[in-house]
């Protein structure tokens, strides 16, 4: 390397790495948040464009007509996209980091085929690569709905996925060994196959969990192939991105992790449990569900001395936020306490409801997470359920529910609970909700954001 | 050149300190973010797709490299953009809670 070109390269992936980090710390509160967002994109920025000063790099048309399609690509749809549909946009973006990671470990394995540090780890690479885009595809598609949430089994399904693993895994092997490079098709197809293999079986209420996972995998990808590249011609990019790599993988995993407490899960049950798959049986659920008008549903909010909202992903797909913050704002003229309860899972990713309800413009002072809340409610005077299921649920404290355990808002301490819903049907983890049955919910059908717009045009009579 | 690999590996033991540290004092509201944006810093895969491109030389290589590129910066743009996004949101919740009483 010539002389003044390693101590300039070095020194930007250096401090890239450094405003990396001070940038994911940064994330941590919402005041320093946006600004470590924008140091973080600068640093990439430039440690990207002093890449191309690296001396001996060629196929300069190839890499600029790569730059220009991808980032065009993601930056259109990443600006086009609802709010609603973020958790299946980060599905995307990361398979596409677990695809460059794959893709990086095949050109790797096809130029060191011969050195055994290098093509195995590219060959860890490829496998962790692989199976993260894959497996992101099936989260898209389960998100977006192309492809049903509920898990998708069939018998014998672990045996064959641990075939296809140990056979895929063989092929890899068996390349590096004979030297072959023709043996590595078959081992990258098996392995995208074991990725969606893998993901199939996930129900949808566990999908945050497995984004997650994901996320942190291919944070684990991008390392290896940093491993396998630190020894080659440019060993500096390889040091960034076994440090940025591996700072993902470990974050990731302790986010995973954290998700999967929220939901009172563990990984191994996330993964092989098939939730939602087996139905309960044995229990009958008392009562009837018992309907109420908008009229009267507005009348008992305007009256009450403190409402607390708990929202959904049934309210983020109505788009009803806006209207929720309009009945905010004229139930706290009314003198009405307005708080709201969030789950840390409610919508399709922890914190994605704190998302959602900012954007409309309510303050996250009036946010609370469950802990905060929970004891509340036995003094709150109506509770407010809009297009949320599973998270209100009461089967959860029911030993033999498949919602056993999860920890849930206990909003059917409160006085009186008002539940808008869609229909009749379950949640999505597709168990009976037994809240609706009780002798003081009842219950508001429609869609969220036409009945939160009729509770609207009714508070407005009152006055 | 196997020393590189193990320099590399000792750092990577203290970038996983590193990530467990900073994500655990992170409050669940910016949980979203957070997994964007270390969506993004994963983005960094784009600087090993260019070299993996760079220095490709049968057309193979080039067209896995082409594609590796081309999701990088999939990843890399995306990324930052839906960050940004949601982001900007807790940015102007702050500015409407300063206005009101």
């Amino acid at each position: 390397m010539i002389a003044w070109q390693e101590p300039l390269v070095d020194g930007v992936y250096v401090l890239a790495i450094l405003v990396f980090i001070l940038g994911l710390r940064a994330m941590s509160s919402p005041a320093t948040a946006r600004r470590g967002i924008l140091q973080a994109g600068v640093a990439m920025l430039i440690a990207i464009l002093v890449t191309f000063v690296e001396p001996g790099l060629s196929n300069f048309a190839l890499i600029a007509l790569g730059i220009g399609i991808g980032g065009l690509a993601g930056w259109y749809w990443a600006r086009v996209v609802q709010m609603t549909a973020m958790p299946q946009m980060v599905a995307v973006f990361n398979g596409m980091g677990g695809g460059a990671a794959g893709a990086i470990a095949a050109v790797e394995l096809l130029g060191n085929l011969g050195d055994r540090s290098i093509s195995g780890l590219a060959l860890a690479g490829g496998v962790i690569g692989a199976v993260s885009i894959a497996g992101s595809v099936i989260a898209f598609l389960k998100l977006q709905g192309w492809l049903r949430s509920k898990p998708i089994v069939f018998p014998g399904q672990q045996p064959v996925n641990m075939a296809v693993l140990a056979i895929g895994l063989g092929f890899g092997v068996y390349a590096l060994a004979s030297l072959e490079a023709l043996w590595l098709l078959p081992f990258f197809v098996l392995m995208l196959l074991f990725g969606l293999l893998l993901a199939l079986p996930i129900g949808g209420a566990d999908m945050p969990v497995i984004i997650s996972l994901f996320n942190a995998l291919t944070g684990i990808a991008v390392a290896l192939d940093g491993f396998a590249l630190v020894s080659g011609p440019l060993g500096d990019a390889g040091y960034a991105m076994v440090i940025a790599g591996t700072l993902v993988g470990a974050a990731g995993s302790l986010l995973t992790l954290l998700m999967a407490r929220a939901m009172n899960r563990s990984i191994g049950s996330v993964l092989f449990g098939a939730f939602g798959a087996t139905e309960e049986s044995g229990v009958a659920i008392q009562g009837a569900m018992k309907p109420i008008d908008v009229d009267d549903a507005a009348s008992l909010l305007a009256y009450a001395g403190t409402v607390v909202i708990a929202p959904g992903y049934g309210m983020a797909v109505a788009q009803a936020q806006q209207k929720v913050k309009e009945l905010t704002d004229l139930l706290e003229a009314k003198g009405v306490s307005v708080k709201f309860a969030i789950h840390p899972v409610a919508g399709r990713m922890p914190g994605h409801m704190n998302v959602l309800l900012a954007e409309a413009g309510i303050s996250y002072d009036k946010l609370f997470d469950r802990d905060e809340i929970n004891p509340e409610f036995p003094a709150t005077d109506v509770v407010l359920v809009i297009g949320a299921n599973d998270v209100v649920n009461p089967a959860a404290r029911r030993a033999g529910s498949p919602l056993q355990g999860m920890p849930i808002l206990d909003v059917d301490g409160a006085h009186q609970v008002i539940v808008i819903k869609r229909g009749q049907g379950k949640g999505f983890a597709g168990v009976e909700n037994d809240l609706f049955y009780k002798e003081n919910t009842r219950m508001l059908y429609g869609d969220a954001q036409q009945v939160v717009g009729k509770l609207v045009q009714s508070l407005k009579k009152l006055e | 050149m196997a020393a590189d690999i193990w320099t590399a590996l000792f750092i990577g033991l203290l970038a996983a300190f590193v990530g467990y540290e900073v994500i655990s004092r992170v409050p669940v509201l910016l949980h979203t973010p957070l997994m964007s944006g270390s969506n993004f810093i994963h983005g960094i895969v784009l600087v090993g797709a260019i070299i993996a491109l760079g220095f490709a030389t049968t057309p193979l290589e080039q067209a896995i490299g082409l594609v590796a590129v081309i999701m990088g910066a999939m990843n890399v743009t995306g990324g930052y953009v839906v960050t940004e996004r949601i982001l900007a949101m807790f940015d102007r919740s702050k500015k409407g809670r300063g206005g009101t009483p």
